[in-house]
């Protein structure tokens, strides 16, 4: 078991045929993933790869039966991209696309009230379910089946957290970059809860940064509803107010946002902060050894 | 992307919102001959930089006859404004807005915001103009009012009014507010801001709604589709660091330590700041280097932390995952050679290709202390800096 995606899934790529779609297409079907199609209009009716594309999505999903698809359309056009997945009804679409306009997203997410699709992301690696389903752009290798579900703002710093739990022999579940834009299609609540519910899951880590109320919110839902032990890490304790780290969400507007504001509340919810980033892994051992689960949690 | 305050106004006005008669002024006798040319009894002298709090700086000052404009004039341009948003260093103000003075009766507060609780743009106000929204915010909640827009319909009048009766707009002003309110909010969108704050917006004694302070920040992300805005940024209020780096794409923020830092990924160049922190030391800056970095870039980054002459040593935090490990060692070595490094150098590689690019460091001869993990890295570059 996992959450979202698994060996079942069936995958198209919109924008397979620039050169980033590309290439991390040929990067899923290399880690095992059931790439079923493609979608960039006007090279309807070739391939790539034998991988068949289609001008539109509603045309991929009638010939592939493909559930989820996944955008690596430049920013200018990924909204419209993100749109018409939602318009042909399926389960789940993954963008990794950076840089799409703020209000481009406002209205995307009006346009997904009332309908079935989930989003992640934009600007995000992707989700991963080890063994099974690799979207997106991080290094599969680095992954390993197990029962820790990851839930992150950050690309690098979610490789950071699965690569410490790797090479502890603890394995994860899903991995999910819910991205760093201040827009995004899924947040920290909504993927805690599908991990509260995975059988499979036994524990989580999330992984928040500077900027917004996000980490707060899920601190609280953590406080009432999260079965599993959580271990969290903030980052961004140094960073100056009133600059955008990076990321367009990463940014302590108005006194608020800041790292020791979440690590405050996220202590008082109950999840164990990791004090830096390279001890996100070790933290989980304590926390784990501590409620005598970390036997089970060991990948085989 | 931040613009100037007159600039700012220019815009509103063109989509209809009430602003007061102003000139842009670069030197003292254009100061004097804008204010000739307004031609009102009272103008208002203001220094134009990309930061708030201005007025308790001494940045803003209200001249009564043309002797006055002259000497607060000669007296803000060239100076160095020291204000909460400028940091210890200050902004230099090299431009003023002279402005006509209006007979203010009550201040208030509008801003446009995107929310990201509700995913929206929201409309805020307050009765409690001229002050620090946020303090008001902290102190006195029930005074900020929000009337949050569906992006398909946009702002409506009924909203508008709405909001102008919560914060006690007079009656008979109530229209032109509203009007004001769905102008600045149409400003908004025509023109992907990411912040559009009136602070104050007043009435005054001959009837009129007016602003009389314009903050208007943009979404960098759709700067794409908007030249014109593009035209009005200001270098000489942008660190030239931070210039050089935006000119090969690169995400760099200038801080006040020693340590150089050159990461991959923005949650990663966070959080490699912060260890760095932990172990004793300061980072020199903020650097992501991005996902898809060629050897060029890389090479250009390194230069960029080597050109500030605060940085005593690097540290440089990579987990290739699109990013490759050999790319990064290749434009390390290459930069390395081209601008002659005499500072400690610390390197964590992980991930893709790893093995690779710490062959390609370890054949360079260059004095690289090689780290196992992020934790080791910022030890060690703590250490060789100190």
């Amino acid at each position: 078991m996992s959450i979202l995606i698994n060996k079942n899934t069936k995958v198209i790529t919109q924008g397979i045929t620039g050169a980033t779609g590309l290439f991390h297409t040929r990067g899923a079907v290399e880690y095992g993933t059931n790439m079923v199609g493609g979608v960039t209009p006007g090279k309807g009716g070739t391939e790539v790869d034998g991988i068949p594309i289609f001008n539109t999505v509603v045309e991929a999903v009638e010939k592939t039966g493909a559930n989820v698809s996944v955008v690596y359309v430049p920013p200018a056009f990924a909204a419209d991209s993100i749109m018409e997945a939602v318009d042909a009804g399926l389960d789940l679409v993954i963008c990794i696309t950076e840089g799409i306009p703020v209000l481009d997203m406002v209205k995307v997410k009006r346009y997904m009230e009332g309908k079935k699709t989930r989003l992640i992301g934009p600007n995000c690696p992707g989700v991963i379910t080890p063994g099974e389903c690799k979207i997106g752009i991080m290094p599969g290798y680095i992954h390993l089946p197990g029962k820790v579900g990851i839930v992150s703002r950050s690309g690098t710093l979610t490789y950071e957290a699965v690569h410490q739990t790797s090479t502890r022999g603890i394995g994860q579940s899903t991995a999910v970059g819910i991205g760093g834009d201040p827009v995004n299609g899924t947040n920290f609540i909504e993927v805690l809860q599908l991990f509260n519910e995975d059988p499979n899951t036994e524990a989580v880590i999330m992984i928040g940064e500077i900027g917004g109320t996000a980490e707060e919110e899920a601190a609280e839902w953590i406080k009432a509803n999260m079965k599993k032990p959580v271990v969290g890490f903030i980052g961004g304790q140094t960073a100056p107010p009133g600059k955008r780290m990076g990321h367009a969400g990463a940014i302590i507007s108005g006194g608020k946002g800041t790292a020791a504001e979440k690590i405050a509340k996220l202590e008082e919810c109950g999840v164990r902060v990791a004090k830096t980033p390279a001890v996100i892994g070790e933290t989980l051992v304590e926390l784990l050894k501590e409620k005598g689960m970390l036997e089970s949690v060991l990948s085989k | 992307m931040n613009i100037h305050e007159y600039q700012g106004k220019e815009i509103l006005k063109k989509y209809g919102v009430k602003v007061p008669e102003g000139r842009v002024a670069f030197t003292v006798e254009e100061a004097v001959k804008a204010a000739e040319e307004l031609g009102t009894k009272v103008v208002v002298v203001k220094a134009q930089i990309h930061a708030g709090g201005r007025g308790k700086a001494g940045g803003v000052k209200v001249a009564k006859n043309m002797d006055e404009v002259r000497t607060y004039a000669t007296d803000i341009l060239g100076k160095v404004l020291v204000t909460h948003q400028t940091g210890p260093e200050g902004k230099e103000v090299k431009r003023l807005l002279i402005e006509q003075g209006c007979d203010i009766k009550k201040e208030y507060y509008i801003g446009v915001v995107v929310d990201r609780a509700t995913d929206r743009v929201v409309l805020m106000g307050s009765e409690e103009g001229g002050m620090d929204i946020e303090e008001v915010a902290e102190k006195t909640p029930e005074k900020i009012f929000k009337e949050v827009v569906d992006p398909l319909v946009g702002l409506t009048p009924f909203q508008a009014r709405r909001l102008a009766y919560s914060i006690k707009i007079p009656n008979e002003l109530v229209n032109k507010a509203a009007k004001f309110m769905m102008s600045l909010y149409q400003a908004f969108v025509d023109k992907d801001c990411s912040i559009a704050e009136i602070n104050p917006l007043v009435v005054t004694g001959d009837g009129e709604v007016m602003a009389l302070d314009a903050k208007l920040n943009f979404d960098s992300n759709a700067l794409y589709r908007h030249k014109d805005i593009l035209e009005l940024r200001d270098l000489d209020e942008e660190d030239e660091k931070e210039i050089e780096a935006s000119k090969f794409d690169l995400s760099y923020i200038a801080l006040d330590g020693n340590i150089g830092c050159m990461v991959n990924g923005a949650g990663l160049a966070m959080a490699t700041m912060d260890i760095i922190k932990f172990y004793g030391g300061d980072p020199a800056n903020f650097l992501d280097v991005g996902g898809g970095a060629t050897e060029e870039k890389v090479t250009e980054a390194f230069k960029i932390i080597l050109s500030d002459e605060k940085v005593k040593g690097i540290f440089i935090n990579i987990f290739g995952g699109i990013m490759k490990c050999d790319i990064i060692a290749s434009g390390v070595v290459a930069a390395a050679k081209q601008v002659k490094l005499d500072k400690p150098l610390v390197v964590r590689l992980e991930g893709t290709n790893v093995d690779l690019g710490k062959k390609i460091l370890k054949e360079s001869g260059l004095d690289i202390v090689a780290a196992d993990s992020m934790a080791d890295g910022a030890e060690k570059i703590v250490a060789l800096v100190k």
